[in-house]
């Protein structure tokens, strides 16, 4: 698992790569969760993540439970196919906005900052 | 926050550290830091936890129980460190071979942890599993923090459930359901939308519990490279592990979270979810079956034996769970409060009931112990208790089944009368009328509620075969067609099977919907079976446990098909749910109590306020309910009238007058072809003729007077 941060115009990008399940997802957690800022904005480009196991998942709606206590958003760019699947039919795609690229995802954070009230949480995606 | 001490290790085995664990609760537990494993066992000597990386031959690691982490028959360990989803476990357990006192112990077997909440080894369906292994059925670890939001179970009022026994694996297997992944959790929740229009409430899902697919499979004598196997599923690996097999994400070890996520999806979509358990037997057969896990755990306390240890065989399927055990008992207590608390299950069906009544020796019991408790329990408090009040060791209970005010009962007796009067049989109308207003000659005080009304069920005929077959046709099923109920009160209108004859196929719709109407103006639960809205054939087989082919999965071009078929149960649908007046808790009381000038339910025939009980009268009988008495006078409804005519030709029925002002309207008429069938609930038109109506011959008139 390697995990990328940077910034990019307000919003926090981070990269996983690799896989995100049991060994890997106490590490992720201590390396992302700090990055949660009131009313942040966080993109996680997902492209290059290959696997994500029930730890993962559970990582992943830690992060969003998380970002949106804090009147923040948080964006999921690049899923593959299988992974969106995997977290469709387990119940946790429904949280989230995804998207196909990072620059949508990008796109989508700043619509969602300059449409909404300060201090609300983007809404959830229909997707899942 | 406090850091706990028991968060460190006390004890060390093989480099694994450990702790002394917690009784309770029993099976496998996260903890901070650990796992902690607890089970039980009345005659064992000794327990030893065995460790496997997932999938693996050979175990991690065994560590046996320390004598101080024993508590009565309790052990109980702490294991630290350990990777929750790449682990297996299993036991070992010490004590007597001694079968004919009823002890068959074998240290050399690895036994599943019956309270495991997954369960390895079936993890994609009929993927054949690797026979050399001689740990089969795996306990799995499992996160238990889904997130449920704020779902919990619906609490629906019984009396306003209709009920759809569906099988999962059926309902999407078939590749017309064009779902992503086929006969799964995730398929079936992505049919919500079809069981939404429908109109049904209440999903009943045949067992979802592990069971083995490949238990008694053998090759399809009638289908070169297809296998006859446990298809239903009544027959239980694990009584606390979702199906693996039914999750598109069982590869992943992910069925828990798929299986609350489709629980809680359908309760947003206002549907309830039933679960039909087993607990009258389990997987591992009678001598000759194998040990997965409660023989070799403690086979005497687990099962019903006879006094040379051979098992008791109430179930019809080799052994029968010992459930007024005390230990047994608790066991399945566990196991309800378990699906009702961690899955947000709303009621439960309980296989051959009639069992769960039996004492350690097969005699029934007048106040069994475990139906009491489950009655009482403060979990289980808002679940519906159903029961299949017999079983296959000749026990029938149905109207006496011990209810304490909670249970209701699969009742045996509308199906069966229903079946007879609507093919024409005679001398049924007495009975008729009681199955009618809930069965108060069997529930008198327990109300029309306790009565599960059906016609059809996963078992005998669908819908389409009761008025397509005479007879069974079950060859498919390699045993000569000596399997299956004989009995099954059905008439095939002309001709047995497939016909193009205009005539039988028009008869044929006009039958299913009369069965439809009857269901639905029946006071009492109805139930229906999946498919049967769009008119499903199995082929005249009634005894299809076996398939894992289109005999059991549900086609969804009959949708189009059969379009009739299922507008018609649409709207039959709609129309209980409009009227408050079908779905009462209490039984009628056949007076005014509202002063409306109507008793709440009137009995009329061919003349209105004149039902003939008489002998002579084998074929005609209608009610009229009083609006103003709905749910006992707490509800407005309309005025609603049924007549049913099951001579073959029509007749006319004189109608009952209305309070002033009031018409009557026509809602349903069995006798036509669509779309003069059933109109939508408001939109039935004034009936010409106000003083009599025409029912066809076999058909069924229902009128709204508003």
């Amino acid at each position: 698992m390697d995990i990328h941060i940077r910034e990019e115009g307000g919003v926090t990008v981070i990269k996983l790569s690799g896989d995100l399940d049991g060994k890997t997802s106490g590490e992720a957690q201590e390396q992302i969760l700090p990055l949660v800022h009131p009313e942040g904005r966080l993109l996680l480009d997902m492209s290059q993540l290959n696997y994500m196991s029930s730890a993962g998942l559970r990582t992943m709606l830690l992060l969003y439970r998380k970002v949106s206590g804090s009147g923040g958003s948080i964006v999921l760019a690049g899923l593959a196919d299988e992974i969106r699947d995997t977290m469709s039919a387990t119940g946790f795609l429904h949280y989230f906005i995804t998207t196909d690229t990072l620059e949508d995802g990008l796109a989508e954070l700043n619509a969602a900052t300059d449409n909404a009230a300060p201090g609300s949480a983007a809404a959830p995606g229909s997707a899942g | 926050m406090v850091e706990r001490i028991d968060s460190y290790p006390t004890h060390e085995h093989d480099g694994y550290k450990l702790r002394t664990g917690r009784p309770l609760p029993f099976g496998a537990s996260l903890v901070p830091g650990g796992v902690n494993f607890s089970v039980y066992s009345s005659h064992a000597t000794a327990c030893t936890l065995v460790l496997f990386e997932k999938g693996a031959a050979q175990p991690l690691v065994e560590i046996p129980f320390p004598d101080e982490f024993r508590i009565g028959n309790t052990f109980s360990m702490i294991v630290f460190d350990i990777d929750v989803e790449n682990t297996e476990y299993g036991y070992r357990m010490d004590g007597p071979w001694e079968p004919e006192v009823g002890h068959r112990f074998n240290k050399d077997n690895i036994l599943m942890d019956p309270y495991a909440k997954a369960i390895g080894g079936r993890d994609a369906w009929g993927k054949p599993p690797n026979w050399d292994d001689p740990y089969q059925h795996r306990g799995r670890l499992v996160f238990d923090d889904f997130d449920w939001e704020n779902d919990r179970p619906l609490e629906l009022p019984i009396e306003d459930l209709i009920i759809y026994e569906a099988h999962v694996r059926g309902f999407t297997r078939h590749e017309s359901s064009g779902v992503k992944h086929p006969g799964t959790f995730a398929g079936l929740r992505e049919k919500i939308p079809y069981l939404k229009e429908l109109g049904i409430n209440c999903i009943e899902l045949m067992p979802v519990y592990e069971f083995d697919e490949f238990e008694h499979s053998r090759p399809n004598p009638m289908r070169e490279g297809e296998m006859l196997m446990n298809y239903w599923g009544y027959s239980t690996v694990g009584f606390f592990a979702p199906k693996a097999g039914y999750a598109a994400t069982g590869v992943l070890a992910m069925q828990v979270d798929e299986f609350k996520a489709l629980v809680k999806e359908l309760h947003r979509s206002g549907i309830e979810v039933m679960l039909d358990v087993v607990f009258n037997h389990t997987a591992e057969g009678n001598e000759r079956g194998p040990s997965i896990s409660y023989k070799g755990l403690d086979n005497k306390v687990y099962y019903m034996l006879t006094p040379e240890g051979y098992y008791f065989n109430f179930s019809g399927t080799g052994n029968t769970l010992n459930c007024n055990h005390p230990v047994v008992r608790g066991m399945v207590l566990d196991c309800l409060r378990y699906w009702a608390a961690e899955y947000h299950i709303d009621g439960f069906r309980f296989d051959l009931a009639a069992i769960l009544g039996r004492d350690q020796n097969g005699a029934p019991l007048a106040n069994p112990p475990l139906l009491e408790m489950l009655a009482h329990d403060p979990v289980l408090a808002k679940c519906k208790l159903i029961a299949e009040a017999w079983d296959a060791g000749g026990l029938y209970q149905v109207g006496s089944f011990p209810a304490y005010g909670r249970w209701a009962e699969w009742n045996g007796k509308y199906r069966d009368v229903m079946r007879r009067f609507v093919k024409g049989d005679t001398g049924l109308i007495g009975e008729v009328a009681q199955r009618l207003q809930g069965s108060p000659d069997l529930y008198a005080l327990r109300g029309p509620t306790a009565s599960v009304n059906f016609v059809t069920c996963h078992d005998g005929f669908t819908l389409h075969d009761l008025v397509a077959y005479n007879g069974k046709h079950n060859e498919a099923n390699g045993e000569d067609n000596r399997d299956g109920n004989d009995d099954n009160l059905s008439w095939n209108c002309g001709w047995e099977g497939v016909t193009e004859d205009p005539g039988v196929v028009a008869l044929r719709q006009q039958q299913m919907k009369n069965f439809a109407a009857l269901l639905m103006v029946s006071q009492g639960v109805p139930m229906i079976l999946m498919g049967d809205e769009v008119a499903r054939t199995k082929g005249g087989n009634n005894n299809t446990y076996c398939h894992d082919n289109e005999l059991n999965w549900l086609d969804w071009s009959l949708r189009e098909a059969n379009a009739e078929q299922f507008r018609f149960f649409k709207h039959i649908i709609a129309f209980r749910h409009a009227h408050p007046a079908l779905r009462s808790r209490y039984h009628f009381a056949n007076r005014d109590y509202v002063g409306s000038g109507y008793p709440d339910i009137s009995w009329h025939g061919t003349q209105a306020w004149a039902a003939d009980w008489s002998e002579n009268n084998d074929h005609t009988l209608a009610f009229m309910l009083c609006g103003k008495h709905a749910k006992q006078g707490t509800a407005q409804d309309d005025y609603l009238y049924v007549a049913i005519n099951t001579y073959w030709d029509g007749l006319p029925f004189e109608l009952p007058g209305l309070p002033s002002g009031m018409k009557w309207h026509i809602s349903t008429n069995t006798s036509m072809s669509a779309p003069q069938d059933i109109f939508a609930p408001g939109k039935e038109p004034v009936l010409d003729d106000q003083s009599h109506v025409i029912v066809g011959g076999r058909s069924l008139v229902i009128l709204v007077g508003r």
